[in-house]
């Protein structure tokens, strides 16, 4: 009953008990782990009772996401690698950190 | 109604397996009368010994399971618990502890986790010591348990909370969430008593009423919204009350495996139940071998077992036909639609002896012995 058949809590994005933007900084909280998974050739965000493919963007973040640098900062660099709008990508990881902590996956520092 | 032409059997590989639960010992302290594991345990003499545990873990991880679950019976029976478990973290496998809590020390808990325990999983049965000392029919095993999780909180280690709801504990509901909210868990899992083996013997003791079901879905809905980024809430309801099964192990054989503390491999915990089932064992064959080859997880893959009227459903790929073991266990036919369906001919006998048992005043348990 443990497995993934048990009913997945719905992530309600509308109603943020925190704030998070661009000053926010965030790390993976204890007990969730990226993994590289050979036997699927993917990376895997590993959590209570989760396992997450991650896409490469996904990964990209949350391999930025170490403690100390805000999402402002992230955001920036991955505009220079990227060639991408910072505005853009930092709704985008807004949204993603929003959701992974709804899921108390990761740790909001401040 | 179509003719079924009846495909040539292709059997598509299937995918690897995601999450192993390891049942390192039957032995328990606790007596829930509506105890998984099957009727007949393993005795402390037929279970795999540590080097055993550690190579099937080896085998696991090779084949791509990435959750292990550490359980029992009370895992911390197992004298090798913590060898065990930084054998699997080494193997970079996700380890999970299934616990009642008792059993653990402070001292234990710490070692646990610096040999690289993932995530602790502390089952309560109430939320008061009287009803929880009742169900588990363990004196002192509520304030225990307390006291675990203050020592997994003071590790840093995420706790779940497990709550197994029946009738009578179901109306503190409520007050367990506020708990697991207190003891500072990030996860609760509310599963409701699965009718199988043990529970059978004290349904009339342990099946909720329809209302009951009702009020726990509703406060369990209102709970996910308020506690949310809070406390993440899994809720497994109660099936006999449903008009659609569970789809058990999301399929059989597709996503996980199961050890007895012998070392027999099943794809769920329950299906030694079924008698035409033969298992095959860690000490003679690969994991490998057990999850791609073996008769038992290939008996239920696929659809081509399902008889009428799951065959022709819309369904069928959402609950892969519900459950094989209630299916055993109700219709006689493990390969039968679970009785739980609204389709099923036995559906109606079953709902009706659910409400019969929900209504029943007996509160006596016939505890796990």
């Amino acid at each position: 009953m443990t497995e993934d058949t048990a009913v997945e809590t719905g992530g309600n994005a509308s109603t943020p008990d925190i704030v998070i933007d661009g000053a926010t900084v965030a790390k993976l909280a204890r007990g969730v782990k990226l993994r590289e998974d050979p036997v699927r050739g993917q990376t895997v965000l590993l959590a209570p009772e989760r396992a997450l493919a991650l896409d490469d963007i996904a990964v990209a973040i949350v391999k930025a996401l170490d403690g100390v640098k805000t999402l402002d900062i992230i955001a920036a660099e991955f505009s220079e690698l990227f060639g991408a709008p910072k505005d853009d990508i930092l709704a985008d990881m807004i949204a993603f950190i929003r959701e992974f902590s709804n899921r108390r996956m990761l740790e909001i520092a401040r | 109604m179509n003719m079924v032409v009846k495909a040539p059997v292709t059997r598509v590989r299937p995918s690897p397996p995601i999450a192993m639960l390891a049942e390192l010992t039957h032995r328990c302290p606790l007596g829930c009368p509506y105890c998984s594991n099957p009727l007949e345990l393993v005795k402390g003499s037929d279970e795999l010994s540590t080097a055993e545990w550690i190579e099937t873990f080896r085998q696991a991880a090779e084949l791509g399971v990435l959750h292990l679950h550490l359980s029992g019976g009370e895992p911390a029976a197992r004298r090798d618990l913590t060898e065990l478990t930084k054998a699997a973290a080494d193997l970079g496998l996700y380890t999970n502890l299934i616990t009642s809590g008792i059993g653990l020390t402070e001292k234990r808990l710490n070692e646990l986790a610096e040999a690289g325990l993932d995530h602790v999983q502390l089952s309560i049965q109430g939320s008061t010591d009287a009803m929880a000392d009742r169900v588990g029919n363990y004196r002192g095993g509520y304030a225990r348990k307390m006291a675990v999780a203050g020592w997994v909180a003071a590790t840093g280690m995420p706790l779940t909370v497990n709550a197994v709801c029946h009738k009578q504990n179901m109306d503190q509901i409520g007050d367990m969430l506020d708990l697991a909210v207190q003891l500072g868990a990030r996860r609760i899992e509310v599963a409701t008593v699965q009718f199988h083996g043990w529970a059978e013997r004290n349904r009339a003791a342990l099946m909720p009423t329809r209302e009951q079901v009702e009020r726990t879905t509703a406060l369990v809905e209102e709970a996910r919204k308020r506690l949310e980024g809070v406390l993440v809430i899994d809720y497994v309801a109660a099936d006999h009350h449903a008009r659609y099964p569970k789809a058990c192990m999301g399929g059989w054989g597709s996503s996980g495996l199961n050890v007895t503390p012998s070392g027999r491999v099943l794809p769920c915990h329950a299906a030694e139940s079924i008698p035409s089932l033969h298992f095959e064992s860690v000490r003679d064959a690969s994991l490998s071998h057990i999850w791609y080859d073996s008769s038992a997880f290939n008996a239920y893959r696929g659809d081509d077992w399902m008889q009428e009227p799951c065959r022709s459903c819309d369904r069928k790929h959402i609950d892969h036909g519900g459950c094989r073991c209630q299916a055993m266990a109700l219709a006689g036919d493990p390969a039968a639609t679970d009785p739980v369906c609204v389709f099923s001919p036995h559906h109606a006998a079953l709902a009706e002896q659910a409400t019969r048992d929900a209504e029943s005043l007996e509160t006596d348990f016939v505890y796990r012995g």
